[in-house]
């Protein structure tokens, strides 16, 4: 009756089970049921739920509905390539382009606000990665994906590609800033 | 037709080889522990890249020999591997035939080639596309092929696992039902089916549109359905390496299961949820409903994880009750104490066990819970994860099963048994430290799949918090000692087959015996129905829930500390 030799019993199902067995199976079911309960319970009381509001989309069309919120409310620039630094009002809809190999614009939110952030990538599948905040949202062309921020804390954020896009992966990094 | 094929019986197993299925067995793992060692070689190379201090090799390497690791050990190491696996489970298990072996070795060639034009493809530096190739990142269309006549060959494989079991039933080779190991390994078969089914739904346009016959191919449909075939070929090597820690508790402790009903049972519930896990791939993309998310990511209701931990608890509880049944019966623990921890067979299954279970099952509910996912997707945390299930869990049971298959299958005896003896403890233990190492720097936020996360040459850098550093050095150091160990794998079954000592194979003959059914007296498991045979595992479950439960809730509040995300 071992393992590697037929049952001993034609009839094995038959077997009375052990109470090992049967109290670990019980255990285990329930924290198998706590679990699958625990999702829906966090998207009624919880407040990190990623949205599904998306929408299909052209690199073209979104690059053009991102640079017309870039040039409404562009406040300055950083570095030498003069990527501009957008500051929306709170509520507003703001676009994040993810491109080879950089993200654009960046954003400047203010802490408490709720900001709906349009992302989708212009060539190949990128990574949203905000850091060190660690929320992390794949980003995929021609799939416009809408989700709502709320930032709780002030301070300087990075966003890094964590999805492999090419030999300039580790150069896709930008800033995020909330005030 | 029997009549003409050749058999020998293994003089100290009790084994039965029929001649051609030994030759493929043979064939299929020496190829696969060709491609563990390959991969192991890269593995070295990428854990001394990622090392910041030391930062072997330039980008496009990096990218290019990671690729190719993820394929040389979780397609080819372990497929070829479980293709004999099947072809032991089936033809050898059940004293018969094998069926059809002339196609089986057309299958053999089939994953042969499309597993070197792979290989060949990525090293000339035409898709570094990683292991998950995502469209629309270019490929060669001759990766995409490599993979689709490898996927078929080992189709060929299943059919003819399938098809040996037909041979078996059909001449009566055995008694009553199929051996508890066997139905493993129909698990894992008929997983495996749906696993290349998908592949091929989802290869064959993709290789279309890199040779330029299809323009655009979906990245969220590729996403989806080449999930139903990247994960659930990690399913296959699941149910493969329980039904392999099953088989190893009864050839070295002539352990019955606890239950066949549990078992197989768990089993069932493998064949019928486990493949929805795909999904845990697919938590952080857009386009996909919440109720889509959770149904799916949660094996419908977490019953596949049910079944995992139901062979965590039957496969040590079914050694305990051997154990105790030869007089080790003293406080909770002395069935451990008393184990043959300096025989590799045991040793490295039961590291197996312990680090699919702790590190790798427990790390993979988190990924796989939605909203958590949306805190570890596409960091270290996920590698951590899937190289404690694939390298501890898959990779250390096959190990372990060569050491027992060396003298009995390759007729040698395992040279340098003090290296194989520590063999398992420096693979298994330097893997964990790695596994852990690796988490560590995912919960910090370091991505996957990066060369430099010092973030050299951009406008705009990010500085890691020191702690990121140090966890990347010790997952480091730690996959340098478990390349070793993979080292010393390699060293210790290629030098037997080589250089060790030849054992009696028993003689070819035309003589069959048929597999009987083994004499028990009652209708019970092990005549203690109703007792509570096994307390000392279920002591060590309890802990194992325990340590569950807390890592579980502990991601809970971190997630509830972060931004608001609606």
């Amino acid at each position: 009756m071992s393992a590697i030799l037929p049952p001993g019993q034609r009839l094995w199902w038959k077997q009375p089970l052990d109470r090992v067995e049967v109290t670990w199976i019980l255990i285990a079911f329930t924290w198998c049921m706590v679990m699958f309960f625990m999702m829906p319970y966090w998207h009624v009381y919880g407040k990190q739920n990623l949205s599904t509001e998306t929408y299909r989309t052209t690199p073209e069309a979104f690059a053009k509905k991102a640079q017309a919120v870039i040039d409404q409310y562009t406040v300055r620039t950083e570095t030498d390539e003069k990527i501009p630094v957008v500051h929306p009002p709170a509520g507003a809809d703001v676009f994040l382009i993810a491109r080879l190999w950089s993200w654009q614009p960046i954003l400047e939110l203010e802490v408490g606000q709720t900001y709906r952030l349009h992302l989708s990538a212009m060539d190949y599948q990128h990574g949203f990665s905000l850091q060190p905040e660690n929320i992390n949202i794949q980003v995929l062309p021609g799939y416009e994906h809408v989700v709502k921020i709320t930032p709780n804390r002030a301070g300087t954020y990075a966003i890094i590609c964590n999805e492999f896009c090419g030999i300039g992966h580790h150069k896709m990094v930008s800033k995020l800033y909330v005030k | 037709m029997a009549n003409s094929e050749q058999f020998r019986v293994c003089p100290r197993t009790g084994l039965q080889y029929h001649k051609s299925a030994e030759a493929l067995i043979k064939a299929n793992a020496f190829v696969a522990v060709v491609f563990l060692l390959i991969g192991g070689l890269l593995a070295l190379v990428i854990a001394l890249t990622r090392w910041q201090a030391i930062h072997l090799v330039q980008a496009d390497t990096f990218y290019m020999l990671l690729t190719a690791h993820g394929l040389d050990m979780l397609a080819f190491w372990v497929i070829f591997f479980e293709i004999a696996v099947l072809y032991f489970c089936s033809s050898t298990l059940l004293r018969c035939r094998l069926a059809t072996p002339r196609l089986a070795w057309v299958g053999f060639a089939l994953m042969l080639i499309g597993s070197v034009m792979v290989n060949v493809t990525v090293f000339k530096g035409d898709s570094t596309v990683m292991f998950t190739s995502y469209v629309p990142l270019p490929g060669h269309w001759s990766f995409y092929l490599g993979l689709i006549l490898f996927a078929v060959g080992a189709l060929i494989g299943c059919f003819i696992f399938l098809g040996t079991l037909v041979v078996a039933k059909a001449e009566k080779t055995y008694e009553g039902s199929i051996p508890l190991v066997t139905f493993g390994a129909l698990t894992a078969c008929i997983i495996a089916v749906f696993t290349i089914a998908s592949g091929a739904i989802i290869l064959i346009p993709t290789f279309l549109w890199a040779a330029g016959y299809i323009s655009h191919i979906d990245p969220l449909m590729y996403r989806t359905i080449w999930w139903a075939f990247g994960h659930s070929s990690q399913q296959i090597n699941v149910s493969a390496h329980v039904a392999v820690w099953y088989a190893i508790a009864a050839i070295v402790f002539g352990a019955k299961p606890m239950s066949e009903k549990v078992s197989r049972g768990a089993f069932l519930l493998y064949i019928l949820f486990l493949q929805l896990a795909s999904a845990h791939h697919l938590l952080s993309d857009p386009g996909l409903s919440v109720e889509w998310k959770v149904f799916n990511t949660s094996y419908a209701m977490y019953l596949a994880v049910l079944a995992s931990m139901i062979h965590g608890l039957t496969v040590p509880g079914a050694i305990e009750i051997a154990q105790r049944e030869k007089g080790y019966t003293r406080g909770l623990f002395e069935w451990v104490r008393k184990a043959p921890w300096g025989n590799p067979v045991f040793s490295g299954m039961f590291i197996s066990l312990f680090g699919f279970g702790f590190l790798g099952g427990i790390s993979g509910v988190m990924m796989g819970t939605e909203q958590l996912n949306m805190i570890i997707h596409n960091t270290l945390y996920v590698p951590g994860h899937f190289h404690a299930t694939v390298v501890i869990g898959t990779t250390l049971a096959f190990m372990s099963l060569t050491y027992f298959l060396i003298p009995t299958l390759f007729n040698r005896e395992v040279i340098l048994p003090g290296l194989a003896k520590w063999q398992p403890y420096v693979f298994g233990l330097g893997m964990a430290l790695f596994c852990l190492a690796m988490m560590g720097a995912g919960t910090l936020g370091v991505p996957r799949r990066h060369w430099d996360i010092t973030f050299a040459g951009a406008a705009l850098p990010y500085e890691f918090p020191g702690a990121a550093l140090l966890m990347i050095a010790t997952f480091a150091v730690a996959g340098v000692i478990a390349v070793i160990g993979g080292g010393m794998y390699v060293l210790v079954t290629v030098g037997s087959l080589l250089w060790g000592k030849r054992l009696d194979a028993g003689v070819y003959s035309s003589e069959t015996s048929v597999l009987k059914m083994p004499v028990v007296s009652a209708l019970t498991g092990h005549g203690q129905a109703a007792g509570f045979a096994a307390p000392g595992t279920f002591v060590v479950a309890m802990v194992f829930l325990t340590a569950f439960v807390l890592y579980y809730f502990v991601n809970w509040k971190y997630l509830s500390t972060v931004w608001g995300i609606a």
